[in-house]
């Protein structure tokens, strides 16, 4: 037992040993925290710890993920927190939604922008779609405009909130259109949203395409086009909205995804870059996820930084003035 | 009656095993401080990845019906509500407990949360078809009126005076607006950047009620001429059904008002007790007897709550809307079984819907039923020295505020609210309107403005405000809520003026 507890502790020495000595040769060495800016069971919540389940496996990074939620102010507070106070040692992660956090730095009062945060990867894009009550006399998006030509300020559509992605669709589709429109953001955000519709409470709204999905299976909506460039797996009858003329193009599809705070060694960086893209590929995260309605899109790092950069271009222009 | 043919899975050695632990589970974890029903629901939802999807939903809604109870054993015996729900539960059980009467004060809880919740499982049972298009009736306006009706109660919540009601009832209006705001996320009484994210209501309901506390244990711990010892009174339960039995007034009351409350969606338990509780003191012969470990206060406050368990899931199972935020974190339990709520829910997962639905009614049994059982050790927690159980309530109040949101900022919002309150309360201002205050604002505002901006587009504020039947309605309870108390005031005045 003496001899054994003796070698255990010798093999412990030399790891430490040898990791001091290669830098973050052996990262990751204990469990990493991803911070999720969104409460428990929400979308992204629910999206981050289905992706990061295979963690622990040996082909991935060999120790598991947990998930911390710091929700509040529409995100404002987790993506404050990973900026300012978290640790940039590559076990502090964070999950990022974009436009919402470039929108949110744009428009100003928080301690972030695009160049506080290093992204890894990205795992999932819900575009948005424009949905009507399953009774309403709209039936294509021509039918929307042309009731909002007529009645210029007066059709109401609802939303998750400002500066959030279905905000800059509402922003998109008042440009493109030429019309004046009466967005109502949600204080309960999608869900929110959503109920509004379902209700009549307002004429339309823009929501997350796997929640309209959902509800549209359920028979309480109608979807009438995507805010994307192509049209959508589960949804192959919705047009776009270019489809419908209408020059929109995937500024408000929802990207969700893993960054780490600026200052991140830059071993660590490449570390995940590698894996962290091949983990969401990982068949069990792509049974759950398709299982719970949620639109996957894997991007590697590269990808999300060219997509980051794009998104900060188009959403200073369109919120300018705002 | 279709839902009688699947209790079989519900005893599947599995199922029933996991119904167990998500029951036992849930007392203990809803007795916690900070871990709120809707927390406990979240940390389970990783856990249920593993399971079926009968198997998971059995845990979680198990978990959800204890916890919800749970909350009134910390409400009773620390007067710290293990959730919002569970506030009006102090006002009568922590004064029953602290006489001695403990075990009483949660025989009657728990009876109570049984009658309460099976009857609110059975309208989800029976009338969700009709319920769910009820449910949908309350839009913006509607809620901003049933805010408004929380509001008109603040001022006799405290049970001392109204003006200090109304007072505290303010500052947590006041509190609530700071943060960022949700709607156009502009920022107000940002005094500390710790402040970005508004103040936490769980944070701030254990701040308000257990640091006054722990301040006034220290100090009574210090005095060696004060320690009183409780003696524990044994209370048979024969007893406490006796007396549940005669309080039917409380009993309807709770139930009708949980019920229809838990059904509204947004506005939810959070103020179903505290409703509760001000409605069966109004209609009450016993009305002076409120506040000072009256058996009708708890009965009406947890009958309440529970009962809001099965109706807040109508709109969530029918109409894939989420009722409350712990609906809102159950839906996602479901979703990630593949399983969409919607209208046909009943028809193509029968299978996964109907034992789910049919556990949460055994579940309120057990629950019960180990509620009876613990509540005569859990009331020797009586007898535990003042400064022991200082130590043990500041303990918990530091895990539970800062386990809400994992965040150190809620601790330092927790003790500065706390330390404030002990000072209010030395003055006559309570605890319970100011965290009515602090519940309602956000609803009050929120669909105020979100009316205001429908009604801007169309036809104007006081058309959107004050027409329609529900409206009216609504409008009319919350002046006959505001006039009744007056003349209650008024002739207490004239009562006395005669003595």
């Amino acid at each position: 037992m003496k001899k054994l507890l003796a070698s255990a502790a010798f093999a412990i020495a030399a790891m430490t040993g040898t990791a001091q000595a290669d830098g973050h040769a052996n990262y990751p060495d204990r469990p990493i925290m991803m911070m999720v800016s969104y409460g428990a069971g929400g979308a992204t919540d629910f999206q981050a710890r289905i992706v990061t389940m295979t963690a622990g496996n040996e082909d991935a990074l060999g120790m598991p993920i947990a998930i911390i939620n710091k929700p509040g102010a529409g995100g404002r507070v987790g993506w404050n927190w990973l900026a300012g106070q978290a640790d940039a040692d590559g076990y502090t992660l964070g999950a990022y939604n974009v436009p919402h956090f470039i929108a949110q730095s744009i428009k100003g009062g928080v301690d972030y922008s695009t160049d506080s945060f290093e992204p890894i990867a990205n795992w999932g894009a819900d575009p948005a779609v424009f949905v009507v009550a399953a009774d309403s006399e709209f039936n294509s998006m021509a039918d929307v405009v042309a009731f909002a030509t007529e009645n210029p300020g007066k059709l109401t559509f609802s939303g998750a909130g400002l500066f959030v992605g279905h905000h800059i669709a509402a922003l998109q589709l008042e440009k493109e259109a030429g019309v004046k429109l009466a967005y109502i953001p949600n204080k309960k955000g999608g869900a929110g949203a959503m109920k509004a519709v379902i209700a009549s409470e307002v004429m339309g709204g823009v929501n997350n395409l796997s929640d309209a999905f959902r509800a549209q299976q359920a028979g309480t909506v109608k979807i009438l086009g995507v805010f994307d460039l192509e049209r959508n797996e589960f949804l192959p009858d919705v047009p776009t909205m270019k489809e419908q003329g209408f020059d929109i193009d995937n500024a408000s599809v929802n990207f969700r995804g893993v960054m780490v705070p600026k200052g991140t060694p830059q071993a660590v960086i490449d570390k995940l870059a590698m894996t962290v893209p091949e983990m969401f590929k990982n068949g069990r995260v792509a049974g759950k996820m398709k299982a719970g309605g949620s639109p996957m899109h894997i991007m590697n790092r590269e990808e999300v930084q060219a997509m980051w950069a794009k998104r900060q271009e188009t959403l200073t222009t369109l919120l300018e003035g705002l | 009656m279709e839902f009688l043919a699947w209790f079989g899975p519900v005893f599947e050695p599995v199922a029933f095993l996991l119904l167990l632990g998500g029951t036992i589970g849930g007392l203990i974890l809803g007795a916690t401080p900070g871990l709120s029903p809707t927390m406990a629901v979240a940390l389970l939802i990783p856990f249920t990845f593993h399971l079926q999807p009968v198997q998971g939903l059995i845990l979680l809604g198990s978990a959800y019906t204890s916890t919800v109870a749970g909350g009134a054993v910390s409400a009773i015996l620390l007067k710290i509500p293990g959730a919002p729900a569970n506030i009006a539960t102090t006002l009568d059980g922590h004064t029953m407990a602290k006489a001695g009467q403990g075990k009483r004060a949660l025989q009657l809880s728990f009876l109570a949360s049984l009658f309460g919740g099976v009857f609110g499982v059975l309208l989800l049972i029976f009338l969700t078809p009709v319920l769910a298009s009820w449910a949908l009736k309350f839009g913006p306006s509607e809620s901003f009126w049933i805010a408004i009706l929380g509001v008109t109660i603040i001022g006799t919540l405290g049970g001392g005076s109204v003006i200090k009601g109304l007072l505290a009832g303010c500052i947590g209006l006041w509190l609530s607006t700071i943060g960022f705001d949700d709607i156009l996320g502009t920022q107000r009484f940002i005094f500390h950047s710790s402040l970005g994210g508004g103040i936490n209501i769980i944070a701030a309901l254990i701040g308000l009620f257990a640091i006054p506390q722990v301040i006034s244990m220290f100090a009574k711990g210090r005095s060696t001429t004060s320690m009183d010892v409780i003696d524990v009174r044994p209370h048979p339960i024969k007893e406490a059904i006796r007396e549940l039995g005669q309080s039917r007034l409380a009993l309807t009351i709770g139930t009708a008002v949980g019920s229809i409350i838990g059904l509204i969606p947004g506005v939810g338990g959070q103020i179903a007790g505290l409703v509760a509780y001000d409605q069966t003191r109004n209609f009450s012969k016993d009305r002076a007897k409120f506040g000072s470990g009256h058996p009708e206060g708890i009965i009406a406050a947890e009958s309440a709550n529970n009962a809001m368990v099965g109706p807040s899931l109508v709109p969530l199972l029918t109409l894939s809307i989420p009722g409350s935020p712990t609906a809102a974190v159950l839906l996602g339990g479901l979703i990630i079984h593949g399983i969409f709520p919607g209208p046909n829910i009943f028809l193509y997962h029968s299978n996964v819907v109907w034992p789910f639905i049919n556990s949460m009614l055994i579940g309120q049994f057990l629950m019960c039923i180990f509620g009876l059982l613990i509540a005569g050790y859990a009331a020797r927690i009586a007898r535990v020295p003042p400064y022991a159980m200082a130590a043990v309530v500041l303990a918990l109040a530091v895990f539970g505020s800062y386990s809400v949101q994992n965040s150190m900022n809620d601790v330092y919002v927790m003790f500065v609210l706390g330390v404030a309150m002990y000072f209010l309360e030395r003055y006559g201002y309570s605890a319970a309107p100011l965290v009515l205050g602090l519940i309602l604002g956000p609803i009050a505002e929120g669909s105020f403005v979100e009316g205001a901006m429908i009604a801007n587009a169309q036809n104007g504020i006081f058309q959107y405000f004050f027409t329609g039947g529900l409206n009216l309605v609504l409008i009319a309870i919350v002046v006959a809520s505001i006039g009744y108390s007056v003349w209650l005031e008024l002739r207490m005045k004239r009562h006395e003026a005669k003595v």
